[in-house]
């Protein structure tokens, strides 16, 4: 039995890290166009220095600054969920702790990338070790990011043993020899004997339970870095809490995104990543989004009811000035992605007969309601008069209402997709939250005018690229090991039989 | 011990901007580019800006405007956010109560430019450069101790630069000195700014020293700083107008 699952997952889970096939080629080729002229201007940037970028005096810090937070942020999910739900011995964790991990390695990777990025003289790199003050927050950072870059490399590796050494068994005669000596080696030796499991069952507990406060200290010091300055808007005590929710919360989000892409490109894996696990994970979700409004009203509702003169211009521009836009689209976002979570849970699983819930209304309200909103937007002089204006409100309202209705039916019949969406918009929102949180403050220095930033074309092309080398990383990591933690999923299955028998 | 200050009387200040001038030659700043300078990459290490920086309602409407002038040096505080944030050193107060940068330890991080409440640290977003013969007329001086490049020394590109009260010339104040064979003077050392401006609005000297003029005016009941209110303890001292 035991031994025809092995097989079975062999042909599966093994057999695609061996096919080179035009599949591969062709996102690999994707990946590099995409990245390549971020490069290049980042090459231009090391030669001519950074004022090819937009940022400028009292702006010192950009779009770079708001990834690098980002991408801590989506890091640090990953390890943690999986040490958690490691540690509480969840079942459904089993087929994505792999893929979890991994987007932690590579979100560290790509946001100490970025902080060299943005460095002015990233030469002097060293120079943080040699001469680092350990009272400064950035070295703290530092620090903290090398610690949990470094036990998440282990935690992944550590999981990563008992499949490397499954891998060095299957690989097929026509492998070439370096792959062979790259297992062989990584392997280290590992052949499946009791002592070895109850070793490394013991190892990744210890890791697991070291893993979550290391987490959650990078983001907690992230925030010190603007919490401990004395610039208005950010020398707020609920900063750390608030980034650690965040970061958690857009974390899910691109594990969502991650493994459902890595779901498409081997369909495979759709036998071992179900719809469990995106219900599960799902409620998580729900409640970080939940806490992330916690939070977020926290920090709106104290600086707009005490209007204190330095911190007040810095929310205004939020509420209603040059950041309006980025604030209140994140706040939509984060409304519509959570709406897409939690309507359907409220309606029944067989298909309705009532008229609202069908996606032809949905369709047709959804177009109705744009077109009124144009006619609104325009401010037509014909429609000028206030009983038509309200009568179109009205209608706006309603139709909106019979849209999202209409959709929620939609919705619920496709889990994975309206999950997925749900997660597009909170990953975009939680980038705005970064802007929102940086930006406003840098534009509103005390003792110069306010002024603006817009990343230009260096900035904008450096941050895909950016994310460009995450997915990059990820494809070809993903050529090398296999996606499932084969080793976990067949525990879980044995564990699974073994109460079955009971 | 000593403390140097500045002590700015804004009564007798005229605006002229000589003391920005006279910074950017003992110092030199580069000139940059008047699209740069519009996109707030200019450097003046010494900086006359109008007060209050933005104009509200309070201020009233031409041609009965409530408006007037100061002038920016670094304030060298005495609890300094830019030197608290400072991950390898970069920027430090000295002995003397003067928070200097060493260009060749900065690695750009521009964390003390954003933590800086004044805004008075400026970043080579460029290679410095200078038009035509404007190079030939740069101050020759610089100070090198130890692999530390400070003072006017032309900054490479990258890296933070700042206001340092000329410390290059209390070095050679004190070098001078050391060759007559005498005792160095407080009064030998004077910033640029101070020893051209106009309306004699700037005192520099001793804080410490209870009978220099910068002490005897930090008792004025026009005494103030920038900022006060910031944590950071400006040391620059104003007098205010009125």
């Amino acid at each position: 039995m035991q031994q025809n699952l092995i097989l079975h997952d062999r042909d599966e889970l093994i057999a695609p890290l061996y096919q080179f096939d035009r599949k591969f080629w062709t996102t690999l080729a994707t990946l590099i166009i995409i990245i390549a002229p971020g490069m290049l201007l980042y090459v231009r940037q090391l030669v001519l220095g950074l004022g090819v970028t937009d940022l400028n005096r009292p702006v010192f810090w950009g779009a770079y600054l708001v990834n690098f937070i980002f991408l801590i942020g989506i890091s640090m999910a990953g390890t943690v969920i999986s040490a958690v739900l490691q540690l509480l011995k969840v079942n459904w964790r089993r087929p994505i702790t792999r893929i979890a991990e991994s987007l932690t390695v590579f979100g560290l990777m790509t946001a100490g990338l970025q902080i060299i990025m943005d460095m002015g003289r990233p030469d002097r790199l060293a120079y943080t070790l040699i001469y680092g003050r350990l009272q400064a927050p950035l070295l703290w950072d530092i620090a903290s990011l090398t610690l949990y870059l470094l036990t998440a490399i282990f935690a992944l590796y550590l999981q990563l043993i008992p499949d490397i050494a499954l891998l060095r068994d299957t690989i097929p005669a026509t492998a070439p020899l370096w792959r062979k000596k790259l297992y062989e080696i990584l392997a280290l030796g590992w052949t499946g004997a009791k002592e070895q499991w109850r070793r490394l069952e013991k190892a990744i507990t210890v890791v697991s339970v070291f893993i979550i406060p290391i987490g959650i200290s990078l983001h907690t010091v992230t925030s010190w870095l603007f919490s401990t300055t004395v610039q208005p808007g950010w020398k707020s005590t609920i900063l750390g809490p608030y980034f650690v929710v965040g970061a958690i919360f857009s974390g899910i989000g691109l594990l969502f995104i991650a493994t459902t892409f890595a779901r498409e490109y081997n369909k495979h894996l759709k036998a071992y990543i179900t719809e469990t696990f995106y219900t599960n994970l799902g409620w998580i979700f729900i409640v970080m989004s939940a806490v992330w409004f916690y939070f977020t009203l926290n920090e709106t509702l104290v600086v707009v009811t005490e209007q204190e003169t330095l911190e007040f211009p810095v929310m205004a521009s939020k509420l209603f000035g040059q950041f309006a836009p980025a604030f209140w689209g994140m706040n939509i976002l984060m409304i519509a992605a959570t709406w897409i979570l939690v309507a359907p849970k409220f309606i029944s699983d067989k298909p309705s007969r009532n008229p609202l819930f069908q996606t032809v209304t949905g369709l047709g309200a959804t177009a109705i309601a744009v077109i009124i909103f144009f006619l609104l937007w325009l401010r037509l002089p014909a429609l000028a008069a206030p009983a038509i204006q309200t009568a179109l409100i009205l209608a706006f309202v309603l139709f909106f209402i019979f849209a999202l209705l209409g959709v929620t039916q939609w919705m619920k019949t496709r889990l994975i997709t309206s999950t997925v969406i749900a997660s597009g918009f909170v990953l975009f929102g939680m980038w705005l939250e970064r802007w929102n949180i940086l930006l406003p403050t840098l534009t509103h220095a005390r003792l110069m005018p306010y002024t603006t930033y817009n990343p230009n074309v260096t900035e904008i092309a450096v941050t895909i690229s950016t994310f460009g080398i995450l997915t990059l990383m990820f494809v070809v990591f993903y050529k090398f090991f296999p996606s499932i933690s084969i080793w976990e999923v067949e525990e879980g299955r044995a564990l699974e039989a073994d109460s079955a028998h009971q | 011990m000593t403390d140097w200050c500045m002590v700015i009387d804004l009564e007798k200040c005229v605006a002229c901007q000589g003391c920005s001038i006279a910074c950017r030659m003992e110092n030199n700043t580069p000139v940059v580019s008047p699209e740069e300078a519009k996109n707030g990459r200019e450097m003046r290490w010494n900086d006359v800006f109008p007060l209050p920086v933005h104009l509200g309602p309070d201020q009233g409407e031409y041609p009965n405007v409530k408006m007037h002038y100061s002038t920016r040096p670094c304030m060298h505080c005495k609890n300094a956010p830019c030197v608290k944030v400072c991950p390898v050193q970069a920027t430090f107060t000295d002995e003397e109560g003067i928070v200097r940068q060493n260009y060749n330890r900065c690695i750009g991080c521009r964390f003390c430019t954003v933590a800086c409440p004044y805004g008075v640290r400026y970043f080579n977003w460029f290679e410095p450069q200078w038009e035509e013969t404007l190079a030939e007329y740069r101050n020759p001086d610089q100070l090198v101790v130890k692999g530390s490049l400070e003072g006017p020394a032309v900054r490479p590109v990258g890296v933070v630069e700042k206001c340092t009260y000329c410390v290059h010339r209390l070095v050679k104040a004190r070098e001078q000195a050391k060759v007559e064979g005498r005792d160095f003077r407080p009064d030998e050392y004077v910033p640029a700014c101070v020893q051209t401006c106009t309306g004699k609005a700037r005192f520099f000297g001793d804080l410490d020293d209870p009978d220099s003029t910068v002490s005897q005016l930090s008792k004025s009941l026009r005494a103030t700083h920038l900022l006060e209110d910031s944590g950071a303890h400006p040391k620059t001292l104003y007098l205010a107008e009125g």
